[in-house]
């Protein structure tokens, strides 16, 4: 069902306030994954606050629907999301990166509430999906796995050996991810370790394969509707996106993977926020 | 060490550690046509990409694929080259472990490995990206040499030496941000030898990677303030060990404590101990390192006073190793 002007509305403020929230703390943390946080954002947003079945109060639920952050290293957008939909409190994040916090950089499931499984090893995600799915499955419980995956990740073989798997058990209970950013560390991905034809690769293991606007809460909505409703196997959401997403000095720049921000930079990527959500 | 070729001081205070085998591997480039080089999407961060640039037909980047970069250097060392590949400990030593060890190490192939973000040097990044395990693993495969310098001018020599050095090296260093420890390459450095930075009679501190600096530190305060005479041994090459160096530390000192920023299991403290208990000498002994957890989440600097591997923590061991009780023979040749 298309989405509400409400819910866009709601929707859009999460985004803002998630795109602040990275900016802060990859100020005061000394450093992030900003970059891939700022463009993956939009996928949490949705998903957090009008997808999953979750409960703040009992991150533990068992019947809760499991989110895998494959892309370990957004840390610095998963983090904020969680505190805002209730997990803990944002001042928490104030120790993001620091001594004994609970917060590194890639969020650890035995310290973070919320978090179901720990990442940063890239292209461990998609395996684990699998084995909850399957989990899902044979205990007659019919709550979903999302998982997220980075387009560099993609270049891991674990990947694709997972993704063999999802269609081989035809997982209708998997949604997968990839967030199409188009850029890793050392460059482009078509330049580092070409990818295309990557919904190609997708449908060649089984998978029904969505492309959208991975900015776009309608078409994101749309395809996880989709995803939801298919039963014949499972479904990935290529979101194309932009790496740094609402910093224009950032946007599909490779070198914003990682990095920090300092008083004045962090005034002026928020004053681009503001700019691309109509606050300024 | 290879000829011909006269190497300038590196420039320590403004270069990484990183930065500078990077640069030592351009060096070396020119003069070693067989030389290729590879990462995983991590040219850049591990600095292996200088050589990217001055050589782009020599150097390979797999894309984040760390079981087919160690494969495909495997490839590489078949056909005659000799591959330097670079990514970050973890993924070297435990997401592409069976491929450096079947395809690289069992047949004895030449290829140099330089693991980046060693131990908790990566320590705001959280478990995935701290390597506490590497030594250990690396230490067990046959065939392997495992090195690690104390800092940007030490990696500039172990690179170079092991390009004469046959069959698998493993070289790990921190995040390129370790303060330098030595003022210019030439001390003498030799793989499988220890350096002596001081020599002393009452206990020996053993170190290797950033400990080195801690522990001179501590082993200068410790000369002043407690009058204690204090032998440090950089021990860089952890396999093959210096075992005479630490046979005669036993017997000179009879007091010896390791300092590794890894797992207490597995490292040098293990290596260490290996020689000692096969002397059959008695002698005080302790090893500091991460006390067999998962090191915390914090900026190395935080973490290496945490886990007493700072100047302050080296002093704290010494005193009380100064304290413990060993068994000692007063004929010390009849103890074995
Ligand atoms: C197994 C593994 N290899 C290497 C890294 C280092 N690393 C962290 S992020 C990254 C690039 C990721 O690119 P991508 O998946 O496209 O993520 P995004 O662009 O969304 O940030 C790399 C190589 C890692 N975390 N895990
Ligand atoms: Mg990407």
């Amino acid at each position: 069902m298309a989405l509400s002007t409400n819910e866009i509305k709601d929707l859009e403020q999460h985004a803002w306030q998630a795109r602040q929230d990275i900016i802060d703390i990859t100020g005061w943390s000394g450093g992030a994954h900003i970059g891939g946080g700022l463009s993956v954002a939009d996928i949490l947003v949705i998903l957090y606050f009008k997808y999953l079945n979750v409960d703040p109060k009992n991150p533990q639920w068992e019947d809760r629907d499991r989110f895998i952050m494959s892309k370990g290293h957004a840390g610095v957008a998963y983090a904020p999301v969680l505190a805002r939909k209730g997990y803990f409190n944002f001042d928490d994040l104030q120790t993001f990166n620091k001594f004994k916090s609970p917060f590194g950089m890639h969020l650890d499931c035995l310290k973070v509430k919320g978090v179901d499984v720990s990442t940063g090893s890239l292209g461990h995600g998609l395996s684990i999906a699998v084995g909850l799915a399957l989990g899902a499955r044979l205990q007659k419980k019919d709550w979903y796995t999302y998982c997220v995956l980075g387009d560099g990740e993609c270049n891991e073989g674990s990947v694709w050996e997972a993704a063999m798997s999802a269609s081989h058990f035809k997982l209708n209970n998997l949604i997968t991810f990839v967030d199409r950013n188009r850029l890793m560390i050392d460059g482009e991905t078509e330049d580092v370790m070409g990818l295309e034809p990557f919904a190609d690769k997708w449908k060649a293991f089984g998978f029904i394969v969505k492309e959208v606007d991975g900015h776009d809460f309608n078409q994101l909505s749309e395809a996880i509707d989709f995803a939801k409703a298919e039963k014949s196997g499972p479904v990935v959401i290529i979101a194309n996106t932009a790496k740094g997403k609402g910093v224009d000095f950032m946007e599909n720049e490779v070198k914003w993977h990682y990095g920090g921000l300092d008083t004045d930079l962090r005034a002026q990527a928020k004053a681009s926020v503001d700019k691309l959500y109509g606050k300024a | 060490m290879s000829e011909g070729l006269t190497w300038t001081v590196y420039d320590a205070d403004s270069m990484t550690q990183a930065e500078i085998y990077g640069q030592v591997l351009c060096d070396l480039g020119d003069q070693h046509p067989e030389i290729v080089g590879l990462s995983a999407d991590l040219a850049n961060s591990t600095k292996i990409g200088k050589f990217g640039q001055k050589f782009p037909e020599r150097f390979f980047n797999v894309g984040i694929a760390e079981q087919n970069l160690f494969g495909v250097a495997a490839g590489l060392a078949k056909s005659g080259l000799t591959p330097f590949v670079s990514t970050m400990a973890t993924f070297v030593s435990m997401r592409a472990c069976e491929q450096v060890r079947t395809d690289i190490c069992y047949q004895n192939l030449d290829c140099k490995i330089i693991a980046t973000h060693g131990g908790a040097s990566f320590g705001q990044a959280g478990s995935t990206h701290h390597c506490t395990e590497d030594l250990s693993i690396m230490r067990s495969f046959a065939n392997m040499t495992v090195i690690v310098p104390a800092d940007g001018i030490e990696c500039a020599n172990a690179v170079k030496a092991c390009i004469d050095w046959p069959g698998p090296v493993y070289i790990r260093i921190g995040r390129g941000f370790e303060p330098k420890f030595y003022d210019d390459e030439e001390y003498g450095f030799q793989i499988g030898k220890a350096v002596t930075l001081m020599e002393g009679t009452d206990i020996t501190l053993i170190c290797c990677g950033v400990t080195v600096l801690q522990a001179m530190e501590a082993a200068k305060f410790l000369k002043e303030n407690d009058g204690l005479s204090v032998r440090v041994l950089n021990i860089h090459t952890i396999k093959p060990i210096d075992e005479e160096a630490i046979l005669k530390a036993v017997m000179d000192t009879r007091r010896l404590a390791v300092f590794e920023e890894h797992n207490v299991m597995g490292g040098l403290g293990s290596a260490v101990a290996d020689v000692i208990a096969a002397s059959g000498k008695g002698c005080a002994f302790t090893k500091v390192g991460i006390p067999d957890c998962y090191c915390e989440v914090g900026y190395p600097e935080d973490l290496y006073t945490h886990y007493k591997l700072d100047a302050d923590g080296v002093i704290e061991t010494v005193r009380q190793v100064m304290q413990m009780d060993f068994e000692e023979d007063d004929d010390w040749e009849d103890e074995v």
